[in-house]
């Protein structure tokens, strides 16, 4: 084994701290030039805690639920339970209902009705809550045949609670509506008015250019828009409620800060695949 | 002869397992306190757990929280909470050098006065990190979560110093091996 004598041992540690620093300096740098690095390493982390936060969060599950001794002992608790699903299934036909209303009125104003694509979807468990002091996302598990969920949209029975910006082979991140980073295009109450919602990492997500003159109502219900191509038309995502003068926010529908189950929704490939088969149709019907 | 390897052996890896404890620990609470639905307020928490941790380690036990390691932890929690890339590892090593220059002076003190010094610590880094995020993000950013951090820390670290100072006379004490 090498053997340093006690100066050079010394001045080496006495050099470790500014040598990690400039080291770290650097990481702030290249982090910025290629933000190719962090995408990399992000994915390589969550796909390595994955099979840990899935195997913690599975007990943490059971003891929250009913099913188990410790629901057993508090009598009350399962009837609260029922009373909260009850509320949540009233709460999801509540927005089920705002939304055909919306959807009803436009139909209305339209004669040609283009049915949009049934999107694949399938449902993923919560696994790690890693959001940071201004990042809002989930870890989710995905199965392992699913391929391409980025950009996916993520739900609760509620209505839209994020996308996905990473997926790896077991796992997917979820930038949630709450992030600071989140911009959702929108359409707003029964005409649709166009505006922007931006998170704000807090509960309730702002929205940002309305049309002039037409200020988004207390209570109608917001939805998403195509605009982007991102979302599809017509997602439930919350009511507008005004936190101050002339600053409306959106109140999401689903419980942002429990975060069990969620489903996630390839509007994209669903949208490609529609349009692959509509264009093969188009062309063997004017085939001559 | 055996039996004498055996035990070097053991002595060694016991050694090594206190000396580990408190970067082990600290990736422990990191990994953990992503559990969904196991704490309030998550994020804050573990940025603010991050950082008394490395402040009391860095004061008491320097020599098992070195820099690379710090560096390590830095790197980590940055990209477990989807932070810009290297960030935390500039706060923790920054904290790491401030406390290691106030050492001599700040480990014959009492609780309040360390105390103090963790609350000026937390303040200082929270300054810190709200710059690099706004500059690195090209925005100004809501100061409250920098609040409700500062605030969280100050109050939690009286209560999660008997924890730390238990572990660093006992488990993590490698004198002890």
């Amino acid at each position: 084994m090498l053997r340093l004598s006690v100066p050079v041992r010394l001045v080496l540690s006495r050099l470790t701290l500014p040598v990690m620093l400039a080291l770290s300096l650097g990481m702030i740098v290249a982090g910025q030039a290629d933000r190719n690095i962090g995408i990399v390493l992000r994915g390589a982390v969550d796909e390595a805690l994955a099979p840990l936060y899935s195997a913690v969060s599975r007990p943490m599950g059971l003891l929250v639920s009913d099913r188990n001794a410790l629901g057993a002992w508090i009598g009350m608790h399962s009837e609260v339970l029922r009373l909260q699903a009850e509320n949540a299934q009233l709460k999801r036909w509540r927005s089920v209902a705002l939304a055909l209303a919306v959807q009803n009125q436009s139909l209305k104003s339209e004669l040609h009705f283009v049915p949009t694509p049934t999107p694949a979807f399938f449902t993923a468990r919560v696994i790690a809550d890693v959001g940071g002091l201004y990042a809002r996302s989930v870890l989710v598990t995905v199965p392992r045949d699913s391929h391409g969920v980025a950009d996916a949209i993520a739900m609760d029975g509620g209505g839209v609670v994020g996308r996905v910006v990473q997926a790896g082979v077991r796992s997917a991140r979820i930038l949630l509506i709450t992030d600071l980073n989140s911009r959702i295009p929108v359409s707003i109450g029964r005409h649709g008015e166009h505006a922007l919602m931006a998170g704000t990492n807090g509960p309730a997500p702002r929205l940002l250019f309305w049309p002039p003159g037409q200020p988004p109502a207390e209570g109608a219900v917001v939805l998403t828009s195509a605009e982007g191509g991102i979302f599809p038309d017509g997602l439930p995502i919350g009511v507008v409620h005004y936190l101050g003068r002339n600053d409306p926010a959106v109140l999401p529908f689903a419980p942002m800060d429990r975060l069990r189950v969620l489903r996630l929704f390839e509007y994209q490939r669903g949208l490609d695949s529609f349009s692959a088969k509509t264009s093969e149709t188009f062309v063997q019907k004017t085939r001559p | 002869m055996i039996t004498m390897v055996q035990r070097n052996l053991w002595h060694e890896l016991d050694r090594l397992a206190r000396a580990s404890l408190p970067a082990i620990s600290i990736i422990m609470v990191i990994v953990f306190l992503g559990v969904p639905g196991l704490f309030p307020a998550v994020a804050v928490l573990r940025d603010t757990l991050t950082v008394m941790s490395v402040y009391f380690w860095t004061l008491y036990r320097p020599s098992s929280l070195p820099a690379p390691i710090t560096v390590v932890l830095g790197l980590f929690l940055g990209l477990l909470t989807n932070t810009p890339i290297g960030v935390w590892p500039v706060l923790l090593l920054l904290i790491q050098a401030g406390v290691l220059a106030s050492r001599r002076v700040l480990v014959r003190q009492g609780f309040i006065l360390i105390w103090g010094a963790l609350i000026v610590c937390m303040l200082l880094t929270s300054v810190f990190e709200y710059c690099a995020f706004c500059v690195l993000d090209f925005t100004v950013l809501p100061i409250s979560p920098i609040v409700l951090q500062v605030g969280l820390g100050s109050l939690l670290y009286p209560l999660l110093v008997p924890l730390l100072i238990a572990a660093h006379r006992g488990p993590a004490a490698p004198e002890l091996a």
